[in-house]
């Protein structure tokens, strides 16, 4: 596998949060490669620095010590332009807790990022492509929760980025949603071919994955290759 | 590329916030409306004097002399400068109308005997001029034609130069040059004793004995010429024919007190909508801050989706634009149509024949401006607040606060609260800055309740000093010359006169180096009864043995104290100037007046002992035989009655300041409301999961309820005293700014004006409280609790 495409590096990455007079060391010297294509899963107990290793790979939060490389350009001290120009046009988030605009329809949730995106795909196609072309013009207060996390996740790919960073996408969501979920992200992964990390504390998922990576207060503590990919809709928990 | 969504999100949050924005709206339209009123009305009344003046070519220099003959007129066109000339005749009358018995004072001015008059034209307003020559036919001043109801055709009887003839009125009128109809000496119009009547010359001119003559002169200049100049070379020309001195517009009588009164609206019309405007802008600016805070987790979506920090910036630009807008519109069309009303208020009060209403761009732009940039301030400073902030963290809900027993606690009294009522304590105290900005924001809206309130007191405070301390005649009698004090004994005699106090009252141009003010030195004796000047505690003043006081603020125009010296230049007879020293100062709401003993002044003037007139303390019942008497005497040339100075400062200056007055509360009523019901509308969607889950709790309604009204109430009650001091203060700023020749309001407020303040404030409060209870019934406990923030 030598002749794989490094999406992202890490070297030393460290996170020290302050909370009034405490300091939480969140990710203590982390070293970590992800490849062009392939489907991450970090796994990890929740606390131990799963989410803010994907901030700092997504830009939504920078590093206290280390660097990090998305390809050859460096984000470790990306200006604020520069990271809204990262974000923008190569990565897809997708969160726990959905942040959908309520105001805004699951079709228009989607055209909120399609319109500033250079190639996007239509609103309508993403939202084909997580099986909820039926709901377009609903409110997010009108789906169920594997609905609006559905929504995210076609907000998230109609952009056709380059990286697809999942924060617990299943963590609000009972096991059959959550599978539909899944099954989501693996043929978006699977037919456009991008790089996909998600987060989870959640095993049974590990399955699905290219490779496992075992985070734990702070540290890398193991990494797996899986040999077979399981298909989601054989995974339950 | 225009990202439709967002727009589309903009109009969806904008309706969602409908009930926060309209109140926003209110108060932008209360602010920009207040700003629109008074700018617009005294654009207009300044652009309507403009046009009126030039229509009616308003002469530039005046003067008025015994009698000099009509081929100085030609001398007087040769002054370098001088561009036009209209010489004629100006007569003094007692007028009776038949069934008023009151004594009217004319005032009897020529026009030419054939055509219009070159200057200072007339403004018909019905009928026509006289007939060339016509020996009994005038035109009328409209107030006084309007204040007898009469029409063309019907007649009044003239005492000119003593002798009466019947006049038949042709037409009803109005000059430039006495758009203020003030008969000399008193201090307010009084439009059914004192008229001006236009005849034609040369009947009039025979009526006073100017025949080929004149006894007055008008001129204007040619362009860029200064006044001065040409008074100097006119002096010189018609001083041997007695001339009292030539005045330039700025002092002629009309056009001064219409200048002072448009001054005076300015500065006072002009402070008010500045703090309403400055409050609402305040306001505005906490509001929006706090409205676009709540978003602050929306903020961090878009920039996790790649929006930049300047687009996100224009989006809430856009949405508080869109809520300036809603309110600003309303507040133009309101504050126009009240401007209009206003203005024309003030068309009738100054007796403008026409109004020429503006409202000027700038008026509209700077207030909806202002209003704008401070909303676009709030919103820009939350926005960039929640954009500093990294997307992830902004993204999860603010950390916990970190809460503290309270003061009280600390004090050891909490186990006289219960645990609902340390909530809202501690609510408060962790945010001691918001809370802050709350009670400045309901304290601000209590202190502009409190303006218009004020006005009303200081006005009738005014009113009580002035008549009921002050000045108590009932009637003021005013020879034609100085006379000898006899003749004040002579009208005590009369029946039906209780009391007589002899005054002496001379023209005169008072001087402290560059500085100089035309007023009268009053004479009066001491221990008068019926005209007293007071101190600055109301006390009666003692007329020092030598010496003139002052009124305050004319000494404080003068730049004089006690002691200094002024120079005195007389405006009658030999025109003598002396040096008289200042004894002291006295307080006077109303006009500028220098006071002297009589016999001091008598002295000073090198005369013996000789009045100008009398005040007359006089039985009510015999009132009507009393003034038939008076007309009888013919070298009493007027008579003027307290009541009716009263009663023409309150139907006029008093009733327009009132009504301006009356609209600014309304206004500051809404925007009173508008400030509570966002701060209890804020606290609630701040509070609104933790209520939630204390409900899930099991807690009542009621009780979580309490803990959010119970924080609007604390919140409320702090404000309303911190309103009273700063209500105070602004009360002050606004009789600073009211001051000025014509009158000054007393800083005087009444406990009820603290008490409509906090009344109204309450009620807001309660209004916002059970809309806030309403939302608080409807909360929807699983969906508060399943979605963060």
């Amino acid at each position: 596998m030598a002749e794989r495409e490094a999406v992202f590096r890490t070297e030393g990455l460290t996170k020290i949060y302050r909370v009034g007079e405490v300091a939480i060391q969140a990710l203590r010297g982390v070293d970590v490669t992800f490849y062009s294509g392939e489907f991450v899963v970090l796994l990890g107990a929740s606390g131990g620095g799963k989410s803010t290793l994907l901030n700092i790979l997504g830009g939504l939060d920078t590093a206290t010590e280390g660097r990090v490389f998305y390809g050859p350009q460096e984000l470790t001290h990306a200006s604020d332009a520069e990271l809204t120009d990262y974000r923008r046009h190569f990565v897809g988030f997708v969160f726990q807790f959905y942040n959908l605009i309520p105001s805004l329809t699951a079709r228009e949730n989607v055209a909120i990022v399609t319109e500033i995106a250079r190639e996007p795909m239509t609103p309508e196609e993403a939202l084909r492509l997580v099986e909820l072309q039926h709901r377009l013009d609903h409110f997010p207060a009108q789906l169920s929760g594997g609905e609006q996390q559905r929504v995210a996740i076609a907000r998230a790919i109609a952009k056709r980025p380059a990286v697809l960073l999942c924060d617990e996408p299943t963590g609000a969501l009972d096991s059959k949603t959550g599978v539909v979920v899944l099954e989501a992200l693996a043929r978006v992964n699977e037919e456009l071919g991008t790089t996909t990390v998600v987060i989870t504390h959640n095993a049974a998922i590990a399955a699905m994955a290219d490779r496992v990576i075992h985070l734990s207060d702070g540290r890398i503590t193991g990494v797996e290759t899986n040999a077979r990919r399981i298909p989601p809709s054989e995974l339950s928990w | 590329m225009r990202p439709r969504a967002l727009t589309r999100k903009l109009l969806r949050d904008l309706w969602n916030l409908r009930g926060q924005a309209l109140a926003i709206a209110m108060v932008i339209a209360g602010g920009v409306a207040t700003w629109v009123i008074s700018y617009s009305a005294i654009d207009s009344l300044v652009l309507t004097q403009d046009a009126f003046y030039r229509e009616s070519r308003f002469a530039e220099v005046f003067a008025t002399l015994k009698r000099a003959p009509k081929r100085l007129e030609e001398r007087i066109a040769d002054i370098p400068g001088v561009a036009e000339v209209e010489t004629r005749t100006v007569a003094l009358a007692n007028l009776e109308v038949e069934g008023f018995a009151d004594p009217i004072r004319g005032l009897m001015v020529s026009i030419p005997d054939q055509g219009e008059s070159r200057l200072n034209r007339l403004f018909l307003r019905s009928g026509r001029l006289p007939a060339p020559r016509a020996p009994d036919e005038v035109v009328v001043s409209e107030p006084f034609a309007e204040a007898h109801g009469f029409r063309a055709g019907d007649t009044l009887d003239a005492i000119i130069n003593g002798r009466r003839r019947t006049l038949t009125m042709v037409g009803v009128g109005l000059s430039a040059e006495y758009v203020y109809q003030i008969a000399p000496g008193d201090l307010f119009p009084d439009y059914e004793r004192y008229a001006i009547l236009w005849m034609r010359e040369e009947p009039l001119s025979a009526a006073q004995g100017t025949q080929d003559a004149f006894n007055d002169v008008a001129l204007t200049l040619e362009q860029g010429v200064q006044p001065q100049e040409v008074i100097d070379r006119l002096d010189d020309l018609l001083r041997p024919y007695g001339s009292t001195g030539a005045i330039a517009r700025a002092d002629q009588a009309s056009h001064k007190y219409l200048e002072q009164e448009i001054d005076g609206l300015r500065s006072s019309a002009g402070v008010v909508p500045v703090i309403f405007l400055a409050v609402a802008a305040f306001l505005i600016n906490v509001v929006i801050a706090r409205t676009v805070d709540q978003q602050r987790d929306q903020v961090a979506v878009l920039k996790a989706f790649g929006y930049g920090n300047r687009a996100i910036g224009m989006h809430y630009a856009g949405l508080i634009l869109l809520i300036v807008a809603v309110g600003s519109l309303p507040g133009v069309l309101a504050g126009a149509w009240a401007g209009s009303a206003l203005a024309e208020l003030y068309r009738v009060f100054f007796r403008f024949p026409y109004l020429h209403y503006v409202l000027a761009p700038e008026v509209v732009i700077t207030g909806v401006g202002i209003t704008a940039g401070a909303a676009l301030l709030g919103a820009l400073r939350a926005v960039r607040k929640a954009s500093r902030l990294p997307p992830a963290e902004a993204m999860r809900p603010e950390p916990p606060m970190v809460y503290r027993a309270s003061v009280v606690e600390r004090a050891g009294l909490q186990r006289w609260f219960d645990q609902p009522t340390r909530m809202v304590m501690r609510h408060l105290e962790r945010k001691p800055g918001k809370a802050l900005l709350s009670v400045l924001g309901i304290a601000m809206a209590g202190a502009i309740l409190m303006v218009g309130n004020f006005q009303e007191d200081a006005i009738d405070f005014m009113l009580d000093v002035q008549f009921g301390l002050a000045q108590r005649q009932d009637l003021t009698v005013t020879f034609v010359e100085p006379t000898g004090r006899e003749a004040v004994l002579e009208l005590a005699g009369i029946p039906g006169v209780f009391r007589a106090e002899p005054f002496r009252s001379v023209p005169v141009q008072l001087r402290v180096g560059h500085r100089t003010y035309r007023t009268a030195i009053q004479g009066f004796e001491n221990r008068g009864d019926l005209y007293r000047t007071l101190d600055a505690r109301l006390r009666p003043v003692e007329f020092p043995p030598e010496g003139v006081l002052l009124t305050d603020y004319l000494g404080e125009r003068l730049g004089v104290q006690p002691g200094d010296w002024i120079t005195v230049e007389v405006q009658e007879g030999a025109q003598p100037v002396r040096e008289v020293q200042v004894a002291g100062l006295v307080s006077e709401y109303v006009g500028l007046s220098a006071y002297m003993h009589i016999d001091a002044l008598n002295r000073l003037m090198q005369e013996g002992p000789v009045v100008s007139g009398a005040f007359l303390a006089v039985d009510r019942a015999q009132q009507t035989r009393l003034f038939a008497e008076l007309r009888e005497r013919p070298r009493i040339i007027g008579t003027s009655q307290r009541e009716v100075g009263i009663q023409s400062f309150e139907e006029t200056m008093g009733e327009t300041l009132l009504v301006f007055a009356f609209v600014n509360t309304l206004l500051a009523g809404s925007i009173a409301f508008g400030v509570v019901y966002n701060a209890a509308r804020i606290t609630l969607s701040e509070t609104s999961r933790e209520l939630a889950s204390l409900r899930v709790l099991g807690f009542t309604r009621g009780e979580v309820a309490y803990i959010l009204i119970g924080e609007l109430a604390v919140l409320t009650l702090l404000a309303i005293p911190v309103g009273f001091v700063i209500g105070y203060w602004f009360c002050a700023v606004i009789a600073q700014a009211f001051a000025s020749e014509l009158f000054r309001i007393p800083l005087i407020v009444e406990p009820s004006t603290y008490g409509f303040s906090a009344m109204i404030v309450l009620a807001a409060a309660v209004i916002s409280a059970l809309l806030m209870g309403r939302k608080l019934y409807h909360l929807d406990l699983v969906a508060v609790l399943k979605t963060r923030e």
